[in-house]
């Protein structure tokens, strides 16, 4: 089939796709350099709206020096079974998640036990912003300015008894507000789990914020875990419950596929999953053509946390 | 050209342009940076996705000529095989070019790794005799022998469906979903061939009688 030439319209109206793109840098590079005026960065700019409560929260030395992923790829790109899914999904579904009133139960192997509310919880801990590399175990990673606080700090004032050699964690289980957990894809509630000198390891903190404002629904408000060595499904959110035990608990992806998703989870390259390997991650935020990233034994952190695993095989303790 | 050939020769066309449609779509959105987080992703999924979907589709030309004795379906449906694979083609070239970079090193990390792709791969690499001998020239060729070759489908949509499966992390809704269709599609092909005595049943008369009978 032969098609006419469109004559119509003469060949310097019609945009160069490199120049779109030059334009487009310019015009975002423009709208930045307006906000920047106003003391306000182009990422946030979409937070506008929402109060950046937290954004005098103390910058912490064990921070990345690295560029966060954009805010919108942060919050529209999640993986929260409970709101659906899809990496949209969350987002989508989690729109009228109440995350007000909000308690969250620490019990089990503790002295003083006690529920707390997220108010007093915000009020009474220091917070700290922790810009860490969130590696997903589907082999994709981010990195993500959380706002949050110690944990092991924050459950000193439980005193832990001898025996909690584990903590377990629940998330909320609400299927009229989680429509997900309507659907048996896992064994709702959701927990998650760490041997206690994982718990109580500088680099783990309980997040209720990033980029400065309140943790948006998707991203598992009000209360969420965040162990940055760890695969991304460990950090367990929208925290109700947190059970210190003296054996290992059981965990929601482990209990669905044992051999794919082990109770440790540590970040490894040279560990492949059983369908996948995970020596690369795709970096979240680029383009069609931006190369994968070589991944990091416990994602960077080996200087941190390689002792908590010496002389364990990690090839069998996944 | 007589008007009626004109009306086949349109319907051709849109068909062909419907069945383009979400390839421009992808176009369009890569183009406009339109893909999301993770625009490798989005482009490797859709393809799948239109992959297979075009496979159900070609696969119901059959059970309607069965089933109502339309006939105007077949028109179409070399053109939707291509289709099936064309979509394959850019779902391989997503993979390996853009999430691979194109890089030995990393084929090699990946592929023998993931039992999901080497199925997958299974199923393209038989889909390329099909559209091979797809034209008419060859099927005057082959004779009978094309017809036997192009059954191959079966095991490719079977490839194709484990293939998505396999791939899943826990929700099966949607392979279950193309599962099914998959499941009907050839399940109506196996009744009729059951029937007309392609394929005979070790069953009792009495049962095969329960099963087929057309009254």
């Amino acid at each position: 089939m032969r098609i006419k030439k469109d004559l119509s319209r003469s060949g310097s109206q019609i945009t160069d796709p490199a120049l779109f793109k030059q334009r487009r840098r310019l015009i975002k590079a423009a709208a930045g350099s307006v906000m920047a005026g106003f003391g306000i960065g182009l990422a946030p700019l979409a937070v506008a709206e929402n109060s950046k409560v937290f954004s005098n929260a103390a910058k912490s030395s064990l921070s990345l020096d690295e560029k966060p992923t954009d805010y919108e790829d942060v919050i529209s790109y999640n993986n929260f079974y409970e709101f659906g899914t899809g990496k949209g999904d969350p987002a989508r579904n989690s729109k009228n998640f109440k995350t007000r009133p909000w308690t969250l139960s620490v019990e089990g192997e503790v002295a003083k036990p006690g529920i707390i509310d997220i108010e007093t919880l915000l009020k009474t801990q220091t917070l700290e912003e922790r810009i860490y590399r969130l590696r997903c175990v589907e082999a994709w990673s981010m990195v993500v300015p959380w706002i949050g606080f110690s944990l092991g700090n924050f459950l000193k004032q439980f005193e832990p008894t001898s025996r909690a050699k584990f903590i377990e964690f629940t998330t909320l289980y609400d299927p009229e507000q989680m429509p997900g957990q309507r659907v048996s894809v896992l064994d709702w509630p959701y927990v998650e789990g760490l041997r206690i000198d994982e718990a109580v390891h500088p680099l783990t903190i309980l997040s209720v914020g990033l980029y400065g404002e309140i943790l948006p629904n998707q991203n598992g408000a009000p209360l969420r875990l965040i162990v940055p060595w760890k695969y991304g499904f460990k950090n367990i959110k929208s925290i109700v419950k947190i059970k210190l035990t003296e054996k290992m608990p059981n965990t929601a992806w482990n209990i669905a596929a044992p051999s794919e998703y082990g109770f440790y989870a540590n970040v490894n390259p040279s560990v492949d999953h059983p369908r996948w390997s995970q020596a690369r991650e795709r970096v979240i935020g680029g383009s069609i053509f931006t190369p994968k990233r070589k991944t990091e034994m416990f994602n960077g952190y080996t200087g941190q946390v390689g002792h908590l695993y010496s002389g364990m095989d990690l090839s069998r303790y996944i | 050209m007589t008007q009626r050939n004109l009306f086949w020769s349109a319907a051709k066309f849109a068909v062909f342009c419907t069945a383009l449609s979400p390839f421009g779509w992808m176009v369009w959105d890569t183009v406009q940076d339109n893909l999301g987080p993770d625009p490798i992703e989005t482009l490797h999924f859709r393809s799948g996705d239109w992959t297979l979907r075009f496979l159900m589709i070609t696969l119901t030309c059959t059970p309607l000529k069965l089933l109502f004795n339309w006939t105007f379906q077949h028109r179409f449906r070399r053109m939707l095989g291509l289709f099936t694979f064309f979509y394959a083609t850019v779902h391989m070239s997503v993979y390996l070019v853009l999430d691979l970079s194109f890089s030995w090193e990393q084929m090699l990390d990946d592929i023998p790794k993931s039992p999901y792709v080497l199925v997958g791969m299974a199923a393209y690499v038989l889909l390329i005799p099909l559209a091979l001998t797809s034209t008419r020239k060859m099927l005057q060729r082959l004779g009978r022998n094309w017809k036997k070759l192009h059954q191959l489908v079966y095991v490719i949509a079977v490839l194709g469906v484990v293939h998505f499966f396999w791939l899943v992390k826990a929700d099966l809704r949607e392979p279950l979903i193309y599962a099914a269709v998959l499941t009907l599609l050839l399940g109506i092909r196996l009744v009729y061939a059951i029937r007309s005595q392609k394929i005979t049943l070790s069953l009792s008369p009495a049962l095969r009688f329960f099963l087929f009978s057309k009254n």
